[in-house]
Parts: C-alpha cells; sequence; structure tokens
C-alpha cells in the first residue's frame, strides 16, 4: 500500500463557523497504481490532494503514506517526506521564471542536500526522459505550456518519488500538449511510478486505471472505467 | 549557501532600482562612519606627529625636583650620585632604545657672549659624542666634536642656528672664540636639525599646545663642562625609542635604571622621563570625544537605513508568496527558507556597505582636501563596518524571512 487513509476528516473553521469538507473519507492505493480523482469545484478534491501530499494536517482519521504513520509528524518530517517520497505537479506549472529549465529541475537536489556535479547529472537525465534534453538552458518564459509542464514533471521525478500528484495537470494545456503530458503519465507509471491524479475531465480521467469521484466532502469508487 | 548568495544577486539585479533605494540608507550611513572615523584617525595622527616629530622618537628623561625641574646649578644635590658605567650601558642595552645620550645642561643663561654680541636666554650643553646623533643633529658646517675634544679637554663649542644667528648676525662663526662665563671656547661646528619638523598648526589652541619657542644652544664637550660650571653635576639623558610604540616603554625602563643612582629615597628628587605618547593620547581622547557623538548620529543613520531594508523584504516576500509556496512544497524546510531570505538581506547590505565605505573614503579625501586637515582611513574601520553592514541585514532581515518561513504552503501556493 502507498497510500492508506481511513476515517478521514477535515473540517476548516470560517470565523466561528466550523466547515466540514471531507467527511470519513476511506481511500488506498496500492503501489504503481495510476488514480484519478474527480469531482466539481468546492467538492474537497484540492483538500484531499493537500493532505495527501502532507502539506495539510487533517482533523481526524489515519493516514499511512508508503506505510509511514502521518497524522503525528512534524513541520519538518512532512517537509522531508515530501521531498522523499512525493512529487508534484501543478496545474500552472510553478517554475522559477528566472531560472532555466535544469536549475528548476534541480531545485528538489539543492534540498536534499546532493552535490552540485550530481545535481546537474541527475536534473539533465530527468529533463531527458521528458523529451527536453534539448532545452535545458531554456528559460520558462521561453518554452510553450507543454514544455513547462514537462520542466514541471521533470522536477516532480527528478527526486525518484514514490508517488506522483498532480493537480489538474492538463489544465492550463491545449488539448494536444495535453495528450503528450498524459502518454508521460503512462510511461512513468509503467515504469513503475504511483499516480494519483485529481482533474474534472472525463476524457483525462480516462487515462487512469481506476477513477474516484468526491462529492461534498464524501469519496464514491467508480465502477465502471474498465477497457483502459 | 552558495547558492542562495547567487540567488540573492540574481534577486538583487532584477530590482535595481528597488536596491539600491533599499541601500541607500545603509550606503549613508555607513560613508558616514567611516568618513567619521578617518577625519577622527586623521586628527590623532596629526596630534601624535605635531608632539613627537615625524619619524623621531625622543624621549627626555630629566631630573625633577618635586614637581619642577631640578636647577642644575645647584650642583649634584644629596643622595644623588653620577650615573656609572654599568648603568649607562644598561640603559643602552635597552631593547626599545636605540641611542642613548647623557648631558649636562643649563637653561636661560646670559653669560655667552661674542664681543658686544650677546646670547640670551640660550641654553648651553655638556654633551657626550652619542649626542649629535641621538637628538638628530647634522653638522651644516665645520665639524662635530672629536674623541680627542673629549679625551683632551678641549674648550670647543658647537652652535645651532638660533645661536650663532644672535652670536655672530650672519658673519662666519667657524675659527671664532665666544665665552661661555668668561671662558673662551673655540667654535668648529654649525648644526641644524636633520629633519626640520614643524607642527601644523590651524588654530590658536594648536598654537599654545604645539609650539616651541627657541632661545639657541650652544653646545660644549661634557669633559670640559666642569671649567665653566660644578664639578659634579647631575646628567639628564636623551634617549631615541626604536619605534614611536616604544616611546613610553623605552622612556619609563631608562628612568627606572637612572633612578638607581638616587640613594635617598627620603628624597623628593626623581628622573623622570617626558612621555610624549601619554600627552597625545590625552589630546587623541579629548578630540575623539567630541567626534564620537557625530558617530552616533551616523547610526542613527544605520538604524533607519536597516528599517528600509526590513521593509522592502517584507515586499519581496508578500511578492514571492508563490516560489515560497512551491519551495516548501516541494520539501524545502523552514529553515532553508529562512536562510535564503536572511541570505538575500544580509547580501543586500553588505554590498551597501561596500558601496558605503567607497563613498566614506571618497568624502574623508574630500574633507582632508576643503579643510587641510589629515584624514586617516582606518583599515579596522572598513572591516568593522562591512561586518556592521552585514549584522544590520541579519537583524533586519529576521523578520521578513521568518514571516517567509512560516508561510503556508497551501496558501501560498495558492497565492497569484
Amino acid at each position: 500500500m502507498i497510500l492508506e487513509l481511513k476515517d478521514i476528516c477535515k473540517d476548516y473553521i470560517q470565523g466561528k463557523m466550523i466547515v466540514p469538507v471531507l467527511k470519513d473519507v476511506m481511500f488506498s492505493m496500492n503501489e504503481g497504481e495510476y488514480v484519478a480523482i474527480m469531482g466539481p469545484s468546492g467538492s474537497g478534491k484540492t483538500t484531499l490532494m493537500n493532505i495527501v501530499g502532507c502539506l495539510d494536517k487533517l482533523t481526524s482519521g489515519s493516514f499511512f503514506l508508503d506505510g509511514q504513520d502521518m497524522s503525528k509528524c512534524t513541520d519538518n518530517q512532512m517537509s522531508d517526506i515530501r521531498l522523499q517520497k512525493i512529487g508534484f505537479v501543478f496545474q500552472n506549472f510553478q517554475l522559477m521564471p528566472k531560472e532555466s529549465a535544469l536549475e528548476n529541475v534541480a531545485l528538489p537536489l539543492t534540498y536534499a542536500g546532493i552535490p552540485k556535479k550530481e545535481r546537474k547529472e541527475r536534473a539533465m537525465e530527468a529533463l531527458s526522459r521528458v523529451g527536453l534534453a534539448d532545452r535545458v538552458n531554456f528559460k520558462p518564459t521561453q518554452l510553450s505550456g507543454g514544455q513547462k509542464q514537462r520542466v514541471a514533471i521533470a522536477r516532480a521525478i527528478v527526486n525518484r518519488p514514490k508517488i506522483l500528484l498532480a493537480d489538474e495537470p492538463t489544465g492550463a494545456l491545449d488539448s494536444k500538449s495535453g495528450e503528450q503530458v498524459m502518454e508521460l503519465f503512462q510511461s512513468l507509471n509503467d515504469e513503475g511510478v504511483s499516480i494519483l491524479m485529481i482533474t474534472h475531465a472525463p476524457d483525462i480521467a480516462e487515462y487512469a486505471q481506476r477513477v474516484v469521484e468526491i462529492r461534498d466532502g464524501i469519496l464514491k469508487e467508480r465502477e465502471a472505467q474498465t477497457d483502459r | 549557501m552558495l547558492e542562495n548568495v547567487r540567488l540573492s544577486f540574481q534577486g538583487i539585479w532584477s530590482h535595481k532600482m528597488r536596491s539600491f533605494l533599499t541601500m541607500l540608507g545603509v550606503i549613508i550611513g555607513i560613508a558616514a562612519i567611516i568618513a567619521i572615523v578617518s577625519t577622527i584617525k586623521g586628527t590623532n595622527e596629526q596630534i601624535k606627529q605635531n608632539l613627537i616629530g615625524a619619524g623621531n622618537n625622543n624621549v627626555s628623561v630629566t631630573l625633577k625636583q618635586g614637581d619642577g625641574d631640578y636647577w642644575m646649578d645647584g650642583g649634584l644635590p644629596a643622595g644623588v650620585a653620577q650615573f656609572t658605567e654599568e648603568q649607562k650601558q644598561r640603559i643602552r642595552d635597552l631593547n626599545t632604545i636605540s641611542n642613548v645620550s647623557f648631558y649636562n645642561s643649563r637653561a636661560y643663561v646670559d653669560g655667552i657672549t661674542y664681543g658686544n654680541n650677546k646670547l640670551s636666554g640660550g641654553k648651553v650643553y655638556g654633551v657626550d659624542n652619542a649626542y649629535l646623533s641621538t637628538c638628530g643633529y647634522v653638522v651644516s658646517a665645520g665639524r662635530g666634536f672629536l674623541d680627542d675634544d673629549f679625551g683632551k679637554y678641549r674648550k670647543v663649542a658647537v652652535l645651532d642656528r638660533v645661536a650663532s644667528e644672535a652670536l655672530f648676525q650672519g658673519k662666519n662663526a667657524l675659527g671664532s672664540t665666544i665665552e661661555i662665563s668668561g671662558e673662551p671656547f673655540t667654535v668648529v661646528g654649525l648644526i641644524e636639525k636633520a629633519d626640520s619638523f614643524q607642527p601644523v598648526i590651524n588654530s590658536l589652541q594648536d598654537y599654545q599646545t604645539y609650539h616651541q619657542e627657541e632661545y639657541g644652544s650652544v653646545l660644549i664637550p661634557d669633559t670640559t663642562w666642569p671649567v665653566v660650571y660644578n664639578f659634579d653635576e647631575p646628567q639628564n639623558a636623551t634617549v631615541s625609542a626604536k619605534s614611536t610604540e616604544d616611546m613610553s616603554d623605552a622612556g619609563k625602563q631608562a628612568a627606572e635604571i637612572m633612578n638607581e643612582a638616587i640613594t635617598d629615597s627620603g628624597s623628593d628628587m626623581k628622573y623622570q622621563a617626558e612621555d610624549l605618547l601619554k600627552k597625545a593620547q590625552d589630546l587623541q581622547a579629548l578630540s575623539s570625544s567630541t567626534n564620537s557623538l557625530l558617530l552616533w548620529v551616523a547610526s542613527i543613520s544605520l538604524l533607519v537605513g536597516g528599517i528600509g531594508v526590513m521593509n522592502i523584504m517584507l515586499v519581496s516576500v508578500t511578492e514571492r508568496t508563490s516560489e515560497i509556496g512551491l519551495k516548501k512544497a516541494i520539501g524545502a524546510r523552514k529553515n532553508k527558507i529562512l536562510a535564503q531570505f536572511l541570505t538575500e538581506a544580509a547580501v543586500l547590505t553588505s554590498i551597501g556597505g561596500v558601496i558605503g565605505v567607497i563613498t566614506g573614503i571618497i568624502l574623508a579625501k574630500v574633507i582632508s582636501k576643503v579643510s587641510g586637515t589629515l584624514v586617516a582611513i582606518s583599515v579596522p574601520a572598513i572591516i568593522a563596518s562591512v561586518v556592521f553592514s552585514i549584522v544590520i541585514g541579519i537583524i533586519f532581515g529576521m523578520l521578513p524571512s521568518i514571516k517567509a518561513a512560516n508561510l503556508n504552503p497551501i496558501d501560498a501556493l495558492r497565492h497569484e
């Protein structure tokens, strides 16, 4: 099991009101699985992603990531887990605008304390993996949307994470670039990387092996998608 | 760390105008401090030079009675012995001293005449053969003293410029005979100071402090001293210290040995070194204390500069919220974010510090040109200024950096 969530509740406090966002969510994911979470905005899917990504703490329930209990982690431990086990892909890429593609990809390695020479090698390797070996010294402003997202994916995989978390990875892309990104996800998954992806587009969700739907903070498995 | 410094330069460079304006407070503060410190140091150097004379590290060790000079007419007072050759040698051997001369002397002498001309208020010295070199005299005409002058008790005299002017009024003095207390002496040489150092006098106060009246000096061999004066008289000494810093020690050590000649412990007689270094330091302390007030004012401008840095760093943190969010999301610990922003603040202020030091040096040179005072650039002050500006960056960068480090990555990522 790469992910194991039991009775997860998450409340937000808004003024004096307690707003429940996640209600007794049960979810688990095997290693090497490729899962899509679908839901309309406000359904709680981003909150779930934040909890799985160790960016947010849960109100109650238990959460194990790669066998490790996450409910009692300190800030620094959560940082280290994000660094070592999780790769993030965001809708709006979140690249450093003034840094080259290579420097953007190498960023997590600096936090891992890897020496400069090895950082460069591994960042090169990750960039060639996403097909951008000829764009290493380009700044994000010189890259197309699809290329930017592939740089972001290279950054997400450079630390060889256990799981890739993607929040609307194709949301800001045209359909052709989106397709390329999905193909890249597919091949990464084939290599054994677990992928959890949020999307509201059904055609994107179809790339996943399994789709779960979230609505008003309640998670439901969707059984229909079996043709992939 | 190096990575952070590189990022800082990048960040500062991409906001050139803003960074420069932010630095301005630090630049002005540091420049003011450097200019003030240089002026203080220059003034101190000036005081020292005025009192001590450039490169001439002489200390007189003289016999005092109570608080005043002992009046040598009285001969050797009770309880005071002549120096033994062994004592003199020990003073010569002191490692702070390069040269020593022992001499007899008379001040305010009226009995020196050449025909109808008279030297009033002059000094007569009965000197040993080290005197001319120790006191920095060179022979400008005729000769100095020879060993035979001492050994054969020759009645010869050497005059300085003031004395020869008074007695000969421009006529040739060499070979002429002058009378000292009625005894005839032949003038064999004229001397003058090797370096004619004139104190720099900018004010009436300086004039009163540094101006020395010259009454003229007549030098004769110490062996002929008893012909004119008493047979037994105490001697004084002039010691040349090896360096200006050694002056106090050289004077004290010599005086200590010379005081062995005072055998009567109840006597109020004492050899004492004229401590010019100490006197210079006292004057320096006085001038420094007035200037240190200015330093406080300059420090306030640094404080204001620091607040400017804090302000702009807070803006920078807000602007870069999503960058901070991303860095935290991909696994940067709090302290990494903290270090990044602290480094940026420190780099910003240290660049300001360096520019400030350069501006301050230029300012000091301008002050020196305009006011005519000496300005000395202080290397320790430059190092301290740069270090201090880094410290300001760290102190005033602390609050914004903590704010950055504590940002919640979820909120920060959502920030556009």
